[in-house]
């Protein structure tokens, strides 16, 4: 443990602290303000560009509350998923967003009409809605600290009480007490230049690992989307209308978008290139595909490449948690962590409560994100209006598991370069990653476990620097929790494959709950026992 | 990655330093931003959207830089191509709103 409170620079005291300004964290604010707590929001970047959902268009699972609607809404992915998710939870959230879309077209949110002139609210574009949410957060009251990435959490032994961390533009340390903290920091998607993910490098899991609070699902982490070579984005549902090629024109038999995913991955495993056309988008589609995805054609219309009628190389880049679905364990229905006063939402906490072991993205994160939002901003605020004005007055510690240190080190950038690349060696590869086996994460977590050992010996300094060593020991921290668990997991089921165990086993209907630094461990726990209908 | 900042476009007021979200700029003594981490750039076009003035050009490659010059984008016509299509700037209607929208969620299912 460390001693933050002494030199900060900044020193601020709040009800409500939210780590991360992206949808989760933005109706986190939003939501604890209205319930009467004075709350603050730190992003590492700028909230209202950060994180994945701004910089691309998505849909989101917003059902009319019609009773045949919503079975079929929830029965949709129930199968897909390995039969993880949960009807009450599920009942909620459509609950919840159906009522946070109509709110956002209420405050001026630009929906389209359908033919009768009514705002049609299944899908929202990213720059759009961050925008819109950055002001309702501002509106709202809520004290915003842009390029403010926390280095950790500070807690006494009645639980977490805040966040220390560094503004990147200016050098300046801070600290912040709270009575309550909401960790809304994405997934983790290991700095592979996906779209707007690089900011995701699971540091929410790390620290809420830190405070003692456990993850669950963290074997659903080996997301890969379709990706032109030299793009970063990233929009996979686009590919349903795309044929797969070798250089020399013939198709790639069984390749897709979606389960014909893996036989593109082994092709570029064995060292051949695939290519993409989308010759399969019908004429009279091809200009609604253009609007509504403004981003796509972007980096084509830049290239000079036609993908309706150009061959174009393509690539698989890991989203790893963020469009996987294990995250932060969630112990109640205000979204509370294991540890006291530590709130998760959005891509950082689990989905497997409404996705289970598989999500294809968009919908059901966006609708994740806002009502986890929503329920974690309610009970943070909740929880620390209780407290009172005790805030201030508590003698809190730097939780941090790596020495946090006031001085830069010559060196340390070069080294953290060295780890990310690391890290990324064991997750990236199809091999290890999308094809799991016994062998492979068993040697994997060898090094990975060494690599860990590594970074904490290092420490970080509080600096921009250090907050680059953070993300890249929380990216080790990650991949621990994901092939421990992966490990565990001897079966295939949702995103997880094992070629060793490739058919389900009705015996492992079980979630897999994880945690610990230097001594990773996995559990197995019940699924709350109701069933879909389908 | 993020390749131009045009001097003669550019009116100083640091949005992009603000927006970007992994830091890449810095306030350039002149008041005309630099591009001081190149490589820490995710390629997610959030600057060139924010630009009141288009002053911008992030290349479509995410892994290396291409090499443009603005008097190619010039000619070419693209710079300030990505937040005419989203709909920002004045007189504009954001895409958000776009008959397309509806329609292709219609028949394609998102």
């Amino acid at each position: 443990m460390t001693n933050a409170a002494a030199s900060a620079s900044i020193a601020l005291t709040t009800d409500v602290l939210v780590i991360g300004g992206g949808p989760a964290g933005t109706w986190a604010a939003i939501s604890a303000a209205s319930k009467g707590a004075k709350v603050t929001l730190v992003d590492k970047g700028y909230c209202g560009s950060s994180g994945a959902t701004a910089p691309s268009g998505t849909g989101v699972w917003y059902v009319e509350p019609d009773q045949a609607k919503r079975e079929e809404a929830k029965a949709s992915r129930y199968a897909m998923g390995g039969q993880l998710a949960e009807h009450r939870w599920m009942d909620r959230v459509l609950d919840r967003t159906y009522e946070n879309m109509n709110k956002l077209g209420n405050l001026g949110y630009p929906f389209p009409v359908d033919e009768n002139g009514n705002p049609y609210k299944r899908g929202l574009q990213g720059p759009e809605y961050m925008r819109l949410m950055r002001k309702l957060v501002q509106r709202a009251g809520v004290k915003i600290l842009d390029h403010s990435p926390v280095l950790e959490l500070l807690a006494d032994e009645h639980g977490v009480g805040g966040a220390a961390g560094v503004n990147t533009q200016t050098g300046d340390t801070w600290e912040i007490r709270a009575g309550a903290v909401v960790i809304a920091t994405g997934g983790c998607a290991f700095l592979s230049r996906a779209l707007g993910c690089n900011v995701l490098t699971g540091d929410g899991y790390l620290f809420a690992a830190e405070a003692g609070a456990e993850m669950s699902g963290m074997e659903f982490s080996n997301a890969y989307a379709i990706c032109p070579t030299f793009s970063s984005v990233t929009k996979t549902a686009y590919y349903s209308y795309a044929s797969f090629y070798y250089e020399d024109g013939t198709v790639v038999e069984g390749a897709g978008s979606k389960r014909g995913r893996s036989v593109i991955a082994r092709n570029l495993l064995q060292g051949r290139q695939v290519y993409a056309k989308l010759d399969q988008a019908p004429e009279d589609l091809k200009p609604l595909l253009r609007v509504a995805q403004t981003n796509f054609f972007l980096p084509f219309d830049r290239r000079g490449i036609d993908p309706f009628n150009d061959l174009f190389p393509v690539t698989l880049r890991l989203e790893g948690t963020v469009r996987g679905t294990g995250g932060i364990r969630i112990v109640d229905e205000n979204c509370a962590t294991s540890a006291p006063g530590l709130y998760a939402a959005g891509d950082a906490a689990t989905r497997e409560l409404i996705c289970g072991g598989f999500t294809g993205g968009g919908s059901h994160n966006a609708a994740w994100a806002m009502s986890s939002g929503s329920f974690a901003g309610e009970g943070a605020a909740a929880y620390a209006l209780k407290l009172g004005g005790t805030a201030a007055n508590r003698s809190l510690k730097g939780l941090s598991s790596q020495s946090l240190t006031e001085r830069r080190e010559t060196g340390a950038a070069a080294r953290t370069e060295e780890y990310v690349r690391a890290v990324q060696d064991e997750v990236k590869p199809y091999d290890r990653n999308l094809f799991r086996t016994e062998k492979g994460l068993g040697e994997s977590l060898v090094r990975l476990d060494d690599l860990w050992r590594r970074q904490r010996e290092a420490g970080a300094s509080r600096s921009a620097e250090g907050v680059k060593a953070r993300e890249a020991a929380a990216m080790t921290a990650t991949s621990r929790w994901m092939y421990h668990s992966a490990l565990a997991r001897t079966e295939t089921r949702g995103m997880h494959k094992r070629e060793d165990y490739p058919a389900g086993d009705a015996g492992q209907h079980h979630r897999l709950i994880s945690g610990g630094l230097d001594q990773v461990w996995v559990r197995s726990d019940e699924v709350a026992k109701e069933r879909v209908p389908v | 990655m993020i390749e131009i900042v045009s001097e003669s476009r550019c009116v100083s007021c640091n949005q992009c330093v603000s927006v970007c979200p992994t830091n890449v700029f810095d306030r350039g003594e002149d008041g005309i931003p630099v591009i001081a981490r190149q490589d820490d750039c995710q390629t997610c076009f959030m600057c060139e959207l924010y630009c009141p003035v288009d002053a911008l050009y992030v290349s479509p490659d995410s892994e290396g830089v291409m090499g443009v010059t603005e008097e190619e984008l010039e000619r070419q016509g693209l710079l300030g191509g990505y937040r005419e299509k989203v709909g920002w700037g004045k007189g504009r209607v954001p895409v958000a709103k776009h008959q397309f929208m509806y329609q292709l969620s219609r028949r394609a299912g998102f």
